[in-house]
């Protein structure tokens, strides 16, 4: 206790903390996956909870994501709760077909009688020099499916709190952890909890400029927007928090009241998440504009192992301090 | 104090140019009192103020092309004390600067306020400052844009307070302007309103003599037409019929309480305008007479008053006696109906059981589908000709 009900922890606790309160809330929630038994989960996020639960609620899964997405769909048929982990978004492709051709679709093609109330976890993103195919950004593309809800928790309060929102929707979840969080440390309140799934949240107030951005860019646009200040620009920051479905009304609120918008995401830009939110300002606030939106992605191509190339290829605060000033003039 | 600004004269007018001021800075003025005289498509137009006060300032030059909504003078309220020249809180107008003559002959009616300047800067406006511009009735040409590439932004037209022109010499009615004001309106109107139509044939037999009575005992001068019994009527009738008076605005029907009737008047050498006479249903036959014969004159010179062109509620257009059976109207938005009436001719008709001449007159109503259905228009049309058939109650 760092102060009163204060605790400090960092988000892989916070998201193990999320596992273990679920786990002890319903008897129906068990966590299934590569690794997440005996190893304590490749990030280290189930670690301990193996010995707390035992193997029948912690399973450790064969290498086949397709297998395991697709008995997690069926125990969530059955009446259970799973908690899926794949170990990256890059291995789900492995599981596509069962998350969009059987979660996504199920309620809809059995005339609304069977939902399924899956929760799946999984690791996104680059920064650990995992090369390209341990790195990618890929949730642009689960928040194009219909059936599915996207979330991508960028702080403490959210690794703690989507989880058990996500448990209690009948309908399937993905939620998306981006691997350079899980060591970022802080403060969460003793009692954090649920939280809602639903809004996206304003997480620095400004006039001059929104910054859009979600979980692994979220701490990027907060960066550049603490750089802009010392300059006399005032960034608004809004953290999506949920991409499908996406807060329309937050992320229009916010430019239309700073009336420029530069969005950052990690994924691609080309028929990307960014081009969805872009389009969505163009719908529904044109006429509020006092600039184009920008956008700050990661480069065209499949993530670089070297740490220099990786790291030019991902959205930094300097790009996006760049593509702030572009919508200024300044 | 307040700002007087440039009135909309119409759906279609964008800007004018200030021809003349008929008051000055330090006048009292009151309501009513025309103080300026704008040049629009429609010819010159005496516009009215609707405070009481003094006239503080002056803020545009004749001669300048003022946008819609900007303003032309501020007014000091009744009892409101004098501001000292010193604590002047608006900054000056900017001053009129000559513009080069326009190259082409005619401008397009649909010209957006921002069309003139330079290439570079009307593609560089940004979204947020257009809106403002066009809510505010600020022009954007040469404003000077602080945004990317030196795009006009917001706080560029926040900064602005009104625009420059090419000054305009007065001239009176332009057939060739009217034209294509009309062009725009008419076009808008059959774009945008569901138009339905009604026909009616009225017996005017007994209203014609009633009026030939009235008219034996009287002057020349002093004699009526047919065409404010026509107003009367149909005046009356909207009090019981509001879904034919007022306004269709931001996907909206807005009723007036106000019957205050459009009256179409052809101009010579072509073109016509529809300006209102107020509150025709509370005004006696022989003041709608006056009225009538006031706004055609002054139509015909080209003198209307600025509330006679954005007032009217509902448009009446009457063929005369010398015109054919019927009309079918086209609305004048954001009005939402038009009634028409032919040419009364003699025609075989049934009277009991017998067929004898008769005085008859098309009567039609235009009507947006959007404010009315066609079953109201009916009784409505139907119960224009009852009052009509009963002369001695208009």
């Amino acid at each position: 206790m760092s102060a009163a009900g204060m605790v400090q922890t960092t988000y892989r606790e916070a998201v193990r903390a999320a596992i273990r309160a679920a786990l002890k809330a319903d008897e129906r929630v068990f966590l299934m996956g590569e690794d997440v038994g005996r190893y304590g989960g490749c990030y280290a996020v189930s670690k301990g909870l193996l010995a707390e639960f035992g193997p029948e609620r912690i399973r450790d899964t064969p290498l086949s994501e397709a297998a395991f997405v697709g008995a997690g769909i069926g125990a969530a048929l059955g009446g259970m709760r799973p908690i899926v982990e794949i170990m990256t978004v890059n291995f789900s492709l492995l599981a596509l077909d069962q998350i969009v051709n059987t979660a996504a679709t199920l309620l809809h093609m059995s005339g609304g009688q069977f939902n399924v109330p899956v929760v799946i976890r999984m690791a996104t993103g680059a920064g650990r020099q995992l090369a390209a195919q341990h790195s990618h950004s890929l949730e642009g593309w689960y928040a194009h499916v219909p059936g599915l809800k996207v979330l991508a928790p960028a702080t403490l309060a959210d690794a703690r709190g989507m989880l058990a929102t996500a448990l209690e929707d009948p309908n399937p979840v993905i939620i998306f952890e981006h691997v350079m969080l899980y060591n970022m440390a802080g403060e969460l309140t003793a009692d954090a909890g649920a939280v809602p799934i639903d809004k996206a949240a304003v997480r620095r107030l400004g006039r001059d400029v929104t910054l859009i951005g979600y979980g692994g860019t979220l701490g990027k646009a907060l960066e550049a927007a603490t750089a802009l200040a010392a300059d006399g620009i005032e960034a608004e920051v809004v953290d999506l928090r949920t991409l499908r479905p996406l807060d329309t009304a937050t992320i229009v609120a916010s430019v239309a009241r700073t009336r420029r918008a530069v969005v950052v995401d990690e994924g691609w830009r080309t028929g990307g998440l960014s081009a969805e939110i872009s389009a969505l300002i163009m719908e529904h606030a044109f006429w509020e504009l006092d600039a184009p939106v920008g956008r700050v992605c990661t480069a065209e191509v499949p993530i670089p192992y070297p740490r220099h190339l990786e790291q030019a290829a991902l959205p930094q605060p300097a790009a996006i301090v760049a593509a702030v000033r572009a919508t200024l003039g300044r | 104090m307040s700002e007087f600004r440039m009135p909309s004269l119409g759906a279609d007018m964008e800007d004018g140019v200030l021809v003349e001021w008929l008051k000055q800075a330090g006048e009292a003025v009151s309501r009513g009192d025309i103080i300026a005289v704008v040049e629009t498509q429609k010819g010159a137009i005496e516009i009215e103020i609707f405070e009481a006060g003094t006239i503080e300032r002056l803020l545009v030059d004749p001669g300048t092309r003022v946008p819609v909504g900007a303003p032309l003078a501020l007014v000091r309220g009744a009892g409101e004390p004098a501001r000292p020249a010193v604590a002047e809180a608006t900054p000056p107008m900017p001053k009129s600067e000559p513009a080069p003559a326009p190259a082409a002959p005619s401008r397009p009616v649909a010209r957006p306020i921002e069309a003139r300047p330079s290439e570079a800067t009307r593609d560089r406006t940004s979204p947020a400052a257009r809106q403002l511009a066009a809510v505010r009735g600020i022009a954007l040409a040469g404003l000077v844009g602080t945004g990317p590439g030196g795009a006009i932004v917001r706080a560029d037209v926040e900064r602005a307070l009104a625009k420059t022109g090419a000054p305009t010499p007065r001239r009176g009615i332009d057939p060739g302007e009217m034209r294509k004001a009309i062009a725009a309106a008419m076009a808008r109107s059959n774009r945008e309103i569901p138009h339905y139509y009604l026909t009616h044939q009225v017996d005017v037999t007994a209203t014609l003599a009633w009026l030939e009575a009235l008219n034996a005992g009287r002057q020349p001068p002093e004699r009526l037409l047919l065409a404010p019994l026509l107003l009367k009527a149909v005046a009356l009738t909207l009090r019981d019929f509001p879904e034919f008076n007022g306004h269709f605005v931001e996907n909206a029907f807005r009723p007036s309480a106000e019957i205050h009737i459009g009256t179409a008047i052809a101009i010579r050498g072509g073109g016509l305008v529809a300006p209102a006479i107020h509150d025709a249903n509370i005004k006696h036959l022989d003041e709608l007479m006056a009225a009538l014969r006031d706004l055609v004159a002054r139509t015909r010179a080209g003198r209307l008053r600025s509330s006679e062109l954005f007032d009217p509620t509902v448009t009446v257009s009457s063929l005369g006696d010398r015109g054919v059976d019927g009309l079918l109207g086209v609305i004048y938005p954001p009005q939402v109906a038009l009634v028409g009436f032919g040419t009364p001719a003699s025609r075989p008709w049934v009277v009991g059981d017998r067929i004898g001449p008769r005085m008859v007159m098309t009567a039609s109503l235009a009507a947006d589908h959007r404010a009315s259905d066609g079953h109201r228009g009916a009784l409505f049309l139907l119960a224009v000709a009852r009052r009509l058939q009963e002369p001695e109650g208009l």
